[in-house]
């Protein structure tokens, strides 16, 4: 499928140029990788598959396929606490903002998957660790909304570090935002399935990653509460390596299924399949032509 | 040691003063009313200078005064408390304690997060830090609540969820998610009140309700200003910094809209008169029952949702 032309044109604003920064090292194997050879193999490390963490519009280009309608992208931080440390938290978010190519920790929209329609997010690491603000859980917090409004089931992928410092407590309470929202969405018969991704931890782990129909997690991410080095400050021990882990999830029985990265998007068309086509989802689904535009934004729910 | 404790030492011992002087002219025929009323003027003094302004940091030793009143002690207060133990798979997490209780009569399921007082009951009850078991056992009886139709109240008093091996094994991430999950929908009145500490999703998952009420002197914060120094800049021992930004006092979260309502504590903390300070936290308590009472239970759900979908919507 070819890749979506909005998708590509923003890409090609965060890939950088000089030729330098066209290699990469694998964190894992230490190995050196062209980086268009990296991505042409969906960020996987070719030599020990390590997975490395995607950017979002590249896990889009990679799910959907082909239009992306998104919705929310406007809704930019302020600085409600007026928070600085070494530098203020304003600048912290334009640094961040010029990094990544982002607006945010977390891109959502419309779009379809393996022919099914579905409202998706997608959060990215690179953005302030991924952590949860006002602007992250309010996006997320109108994913589930649209989804519910249409009809749609959801797919959000998670990566994040957890609430954000620097918004103090209206970071926490996006915890409680997002799931007053997803509850409704899915007492209507909303389906949902999360992805967890390296990594996915804190307040976003105990909230909207947890609440899923079906929880699924990327192969060897790391997925846990607390972070591995507060827990072992607090033990005052090493833990094992796999500690925390997708697969260590799995075995205790915490998530439905650990997934290969090139699996993922014909494991999600299955998903979507069993849930869309069961009784409950039967009625008032939309089909692909009707969620090409973005909808207008609802300001109903500004205080 | 607890700053707090360190900055009362004078006054403590001025107290003892006054009152050896009292019981002094009690006993003997000399007349030493000035000489009490010189010492009175002076503490007051200090007292105010003392706790009439604290910083955010002096806040956070106040919520953690080794005597202020726990969540055993609003239990304790109750009419009638009868405990249920246990989340029906695992194991009694002690770090919460709840159960069928009446409040001036109305029956209700209470449920507290509880520090401990001694060294043997900190252990016990993991210095409050609940377990994945915990909020497990926070649903059973929400859902009981639920089923039922007695309201829900809860009081609040952690550093946080308990970061070990165990409840990571366990999925302390999905049991917190869970506990919202389950206030969330629940169709009948929940009332949370922050008594003391309110540390992070530990805390918010005992506090998703329909009033969100906080002792003047209580903290609530997205982590524990050791864990967001930590976050921050890797260094657990800038916490007073931390504490200083994270606007986590009852002033702060009123003016944000995150707590509905503060219960003023007497000049020196709860500490000072804590059977005063309980009879008035449940008291508003049952006045918050009394507003809630008469909602009917979808509608009580319905608003609960615009309550928190509401809360910090950008821009700000």
């Amino acid at each position: 499928m070819p890749m979506p032309e909005w998708l590509r044109l923003r890409r090609a604003e965060a890939v950088p140029a000089d030729q330098a920064a066209q290699w990469t090292k694998c964190p894992k194997c230490g190995s050196m990788i062209y980086r268009p050879d990296l991505a042409a193999n969906a960020w996987v490390c070719p030599t020990c598959s390590h997975n490395f963490r995607m950017h979002a519009f590249d896990r889009i280009a990679m799910l959907v396929d082909s239009d992306f309608g998104e919705i929310g992208g406007e809704l930019m931080p302020g600085d409600p606490l007026g928070w600085t440390d070494k530098v203020p938290y304003p600048q912290k978010l334009q640094r961040d903002r010029e990094k990544s190519k982002l607006t945010e920790g977390v891109v959502c929209g419309f779009a379809s998957i393996g022919g099914t329609p579905v409202a998706l997010g997608v959060m990215d690491f690179n953005f302030r660790g991924g952590t949860m603000g006002t602007v992250v859980g309010e996006r997320i917090t109108q994913l589930f909304e649209a989804a519910r409004e249409r009809h749609l089931p959801c797919i959000v992928f998670t990566a994040s570090g957890g609430a954000r410092m620097e918004e103090g407590m209206l970071a926490l309470m996006q915890m409680a935002k997002t799931t007053v929202a997803l509850r409704r969405f899915r007492d209507d018969g909303g389906y949902y399935v999360s992805v967890l991704t390296d990594p996915t931890t804190g307040g976003v782990s105990a909230s909207f990653a947890f609440q899923a129909d079906v929880v699924l997690a990327e192969a060897r991410a790391a997925i846990g509460f607390a972070g591995r080095r507060v827990i072992e400050q607090t033990i005052r021990q090493k833990l094992p390596d796999n500690f925390q882990t997708a697969e260590f999830l799995l075995e205790k029985g915490a998530i439905d299924m650990v997934v290969e990265r090139k699996e993922l998007k014909d494991t999600l068309m299955r998903l979507l399949d069993y849930g869309v086509g069961g009784q409950r989802a039967a009625n008032g689904r939309i089909a692909p032509s009707q969620l090409i535009v973005p909808p207008p934004q609802s300001v109903e729910h500004r205080a | 040691m607890n700053a707090i404790v360190e900055r009362e030492k004078g006054l403590i011992e001025l107290e003892e003063r006054i009152a050896a002087l009292k019981a002094h002219a009690a006993q003997q025929p000399v007349d030493l009313t000035a000489e009490i009323r010189a010492l009175e003027t002076k503490y007051a003094e200090i007292q105010r200078e003392v706790f009439g302004a604290m910083t955010p940091w002096q806040r956070v030793n106040m919520a953690r005064h080794p005597k202020r009143p726990l969540g055993s002690d609003y239990i304790a207060a109750l009419d009638q408390f009868d405990e249920l133990h246990g989340d029906r798979h695992f194991r009694d997490d002690r770090a919460i304690v709840g159960g069928f209780a009446k409040l001036n009569g109305r029956r209700v399921i209470a449920i507290a997060q509880d520090k401990g007082r001694d060294t043997k009951e900190k252990v016990l009850r993991n210095f409050g830090m609940p377990s994945p078991e915990g909020y497990r056992k926070v649903i059973r009886l929400v859902r009981l609540a639920d089923h039922l139709g007695l309201p829900v109240v809860t009081f609040v008093d952690t550093s946080g969820a308990d970061p070990g091996i165990g409840s990571e094994e366990r999925a302390q991430a999905e049991a917190i998610a869970q506990s919202l999950y389950e206030l969330a929908d629940a169709r009948v009145p929940i009332v949370a009140t922050i008594i003391g500490e309110g540390g992070s999703g530990g805390a918010l998952a005992l506090a998703l309700a329909d009033r969100v009420m906080m002792l003047q002197h209580a903290v609530y914060s997205v982590a524990s200003p050791e864990g967001a120094a930590a976050i921050l800049w890797g260094d657990a021992g800038r916490a007073e910094e931390a504490a200083s930004r994270l606007k986590l006092t009852s002033d702060d979260l009123l003016e944000f809209g995150i707590v509905d309502e503060v219960i003023p504590e007497p000049l020196g903390g709860a500490h000072r008169d804590p059977a005063g300070v309980v009879g008035k936290v449940l008291a508003a308590v049952d006045r918050a029952l009394d507003a809630l009472s008469g909602v009917a239970p979808d509608e009580l759900r319905d608003r609960r949702y615009r309550k928190f979908r509401r809360t910090g919507v950008p821009p700000l």
